[in-house]
């Protein structure tokens, strides 16, 4: 078969930091081709490479057999290649349209631009209305346009970087139908993805990065799920380890229907939220992202919007009207999506950012710092949850992803709380940190503590959780037990309110 | 001569200024940076005008050249700020500081020399009007110039495609650079207007509206014509509403104070800039938190590569 791309000894560093070592890569027209690997493992480099973003600073670039220079994303559009980011990159007060003309050059965005536009969306099956701002728009409705936008351009190469983390399951089966058509008329296709299962159905060719390395190169559709995953990350990673039959307490965390207006005008609004999480228990909110999660973790740690009717109750006392360091007095423990900035501050050192959720709850010193004590404390958490540090008393931000996470669940968990709630807890974690991170909340909650899991990713739902949740349009479904909850159920909670409105306390 | 057309005639000479400096700093903020030095390039601007038609005794030439100082001006802003990412608050206020020590060197031997008035463009038939017919149809050039420079800019920023882009630029510069817009020249390109109208606008203020020229006489318009741009919250036609506004009552107190209003003149003079602060309040009260103002404003962008 002909070859339309071929990347060798591509090499990247940032920093001392190598994030691309000595790739190959080809990508022949009509092929679907998966770039896996896990977070951190160079995918993104190297695409932004292919795509113009970055620069490589040793290898070559060939297409259609001609050595290219990719100095800018103008170039690599100029070559036939497009692509779709991973979080969006569209206008949010701009129209469809306009967010579609934007990059294309004068003469294709004349004014039969829109009668264009309608022909390509029918031809590959993409609905969007095309006068709404994006603001107003779902996620798979954007990503449409970030396709369609890429598609009117008929690239040689469509690119896209893991499309699928934001969309619910039957958006993700309408998308593959795209890509099928797409490949069947002679598109070549690079899919990053860490999905296995979707990779297995829609890709021809696997090329498995691990730490910046090509490890392999597989056809995904005879090889398993579990010989990928295993390429990916190197070592097998323990399985987590339950605690059977442990009973549930009294509880400890009560929205009873919550009403919280958003702080920004994108927000989203929650409504009659009721939410209940005991002793011991550990519920999960799936959900497809920008739903209300982010709105209800700072309605629930006091952090953000405004509460306009019902109640949060943590531990038994009222804190519907008190801010975060009320609700840690009453045994509440909060980890935010943010890692850097929200978390922790990037420029200070893991000991100093002790304070940042101790300073209510603990004896931190009284008018000056106890800088002893915070050492001491950083140090037992960084021996306690194996968090892998440059020097002995880093910054936040020297961390890796996966380390700094280890980090502050400890920072957290060290404060023996009654209740945890902890947003995407392995969002941008390597694997291996992302297991150590739920076995801690597992035993965290063995041990009696109600703990509150929000994630975009359905398999840590349901590999950790003992209750789920759905979250959409900023209302919560029913609880259900995750043993007797299916994927497709929860696919049709993210979509519709299947499950009808909020539940009560459950049994 | 009645006095209402002659009133209405000097609200729009005080409003015009304003007008312009904040017609030119919105189109920057649409680009997505945050230009805080218009006081300084609309005081250079005044300046440098000012000694220029003195020396060569054309008004015309005169309003050139204080355009092109604000430009010059801003084109150091630009510099600093696209090439070298700085910190656009730090490097507007430089720049306000630097342009008010500039225009009193270069104005300092032009201090209280008089300076005759432009001719005004009588439009036949629309001034017969009575009342708006004098006080809108007999202008100066520049009062004309402004109107043709709003149609312009609103034209230019929703109809046309460099205006999409520029907004686009504004919006999200990272989406933007990624789609291969070269963020950097469109931002500069911006930068080099909003200079260009501020210089315009302290040319006007020494050559028309007050016709000398004295240190520091810009008196915080610039602020002013900032304050503006948050106030119109993306939309140009609420910049001319927000200017006339604003001209009306700097005349307003003129005449209280004239007309012997039991009240501290100096009082009545920081009523436009209380004015300022009542619309700013009123506004980022009511409802829409951001304002309309351009996603990625005041941060400066630096691609990786």
């Amino acid at each position: 078969m002909s070859e339309f791309v071929r990347l060798s000894g591509i090499t990247k560093y940032f920093g001392a930091l190598l994030a691309n070592a000595s790739i190959d890569l080809v990508l022949r027209p009509g092929e679907i081709h998966a770039l896996l690997g896990e977070n951190g493992a160079g995918k993104s480099t190297l695409v932004k490479m292919l795509y113009g973003l970055l620069s490589p600073d040793s290898g070559e670039i060939r297409i259609n057999g001609e050595v290219v220079t990719l100095a800018s994303p103008q170039e690599a559009r100029a070559r036939g290649i497009g692509m779709v980011f991973q979080h969006f990159s569209l206008f949010d007060d701009f129209t469809a349209l306009e967010n579609i003309a934007i990059p294309l050059a004068g003469e294709v965005a004349g004014r039969d631009l829109r009668e264009k536009v309608r022909a390509k969306a029918e031809h590959f099956g993409l609905a969007i209305d095309l006068d709404r701002p994006v603001y107003t728009l779902s996620a798979g409705e954007r990503q449409r346009i970030e396709i369609l936008r890429a598609l009117m351009q008929d690239p040689k190469l469509l690119i896209l970087d893991e499309p699928t983390s934001v969309l619910t399951p039957s958006e993700s089966e309408s998308l593959f139908k795209t890509l099928d058509v797409l490949a069947a008329e002679g598109t070549s296709i690079l899919f990053i993805s860490h999905k296995l299962e979707e990779v297995r159905r829609l890709c021809s060719v696997a090329t498995v990065l691990r730490a910046g390395r090509v490890v392999a190169e597989a056809d995904p559709r005879k090889t398993s799920a579990r010989e990928l995953a295993a390429l990916m990350v190197g070592e097998g990673v323990a399985d987590l380890r339950t605690v059977p039959g442990h009973g549930f307490g009294a509880p400890v965390l009560v929205c009873d229907r919550l009403d919280v207006e958003p702080d920004t005008i994108h927000g989203i609004r929650l409504s009659g939220v009721n939410l209940t999480v005991r002793a011991g228990e550990i519920v999960a909110i799936a959900g497809v992202a920008g739903n209300g999660q982010s709105e209800l973790y700072s309605a629930i740690s006091g952090e953000g919007g405004t509460i306009t009717a019902g109640s949060v109750t943590i531990a038994g006392k009222a804190v519907t009207r008190e801010d975060i360091n009320a609700r840690r007095r009453a045994g509440a423990a909060f980890v935010p999506e943010a890692r850097l900035g929200q978390a922790t501050l990037p420029q200070g050192t893991l000991s100093d950012n002790i304070v940042l959720s101790w300073h209510a709850t603990e004896d931190i010193g009284g008018l000056f710092v106890d800088r002893n004590r915070l050492g001491a404390v950083s140090a037992g958490i960084i021996k306690a949850f194996d968090v892998r540090t440059p020097s002995t008393d880093p910054l936040a931000v020297q961390l890796s992803g996966g380390n700094l996470q280890k980090y502050i669940v400890g920072r957290e968990v060290t404060r023996n709380p009654g209740l945890i709630v902890i947003d995407q807890p392995s969002w941008g974690v390597d694997a291996r940190a992302a297991a150590h991170i739920r076995q801690t909340l597992i035993d965290l909650a063995a041990k009696g503590a109600a703990v509150l899991v929000i994630t975009q990713d359905l398999d840590e739902a349901l590999e950790l959780a003992d209750f789920i949740v759905v979250m959409c349009e900023g209302s919560l479904s029913a609880p259900r037990p995750v043993r007797e909850v299916t994927r497709d159920e929860i696919g049709l909670l993210m979509t519709h309110r299947a499950g009808g409105p909020s539940g009560g306390v459950h049994a | 001569m009645d006095m209402l057309p002659l009133i209405l005639a000097t609200i729009f000479t005080a409003a015009t200024p304003l007008l312009i400096a904040a017609l030119g700093e919105h189109v920057v903020e649409r680009a997505g940076v945050l230009n805080l030095g218009v006081e300084g390039m609309m005081i250079v601007g005044a300046a440098t005008g000012f000694a220029a038609a003195v020396l060569s005794d054309s008004s015309v030439f005169g309003l050139l050249a204080g355009a092109l100082a604000g430009m010059a001006l801003s084109a150091v802003f630009g510099v600093l700020v696209i090439f070298f990412a700085t910190n656009q608050v730090a490097t507007g206020l430089a720049l306000t500081i630097l342009g008010l020590g500039l225009a009193g060197l270069i104005g300092q031997n032009f201090v209280g020399q008089p300076r005759g008035a432009i001719a005004a463009i009588e439009i036949p038939l629309l001034k017969d009007i009575p009342v708006l017919g004098k006080a809108i149809f007999t202008g100066d050039p520049v009062f004309y110039l402004s109107l043709v420079l709003v149609a312009l800019v609103a034209f230019g920023l929703n109809r046309t495609r460099i205006g999409l882009l520029l907004r686009a630029v504004g919006e999200n510069h990272t989406s933007a650079h990624s789609l291969g817009l070269p963020v950097r020249r469109l931002r500069f390109w911006a930068i080099l207007f909003g200079g260009l109208m501020a210089g315009l606008a302290g040319a006007y203020l020494s050559l028309i509206y007050t016709r000398f020229w004295s240190p520091g006489m810009s008196a915080g318009r610039g602020w002013i014509a900032l304050a503006l741009v948050v106030f119109a919250a993306g939309h140009v036609w609420r910049l001319v509403l927000g200017a006339y506004l604003f001209g009306g009552i700097t005349v307003a107190q003129l005449h209280a104070q004239a007309g012997a209003i039991a009240l501290p003149s100096q009082l009545l003079s920081a009523l436009p800039y209380l004015m300022t602060i009542a619309a700013l309040l009123v506004l980022s009260l009511s409802g829409r938190k951001g304002g309309g103002a351009a996603g990625s404003l005041g941060q400066p962008f630096v691609p990786e590569r």
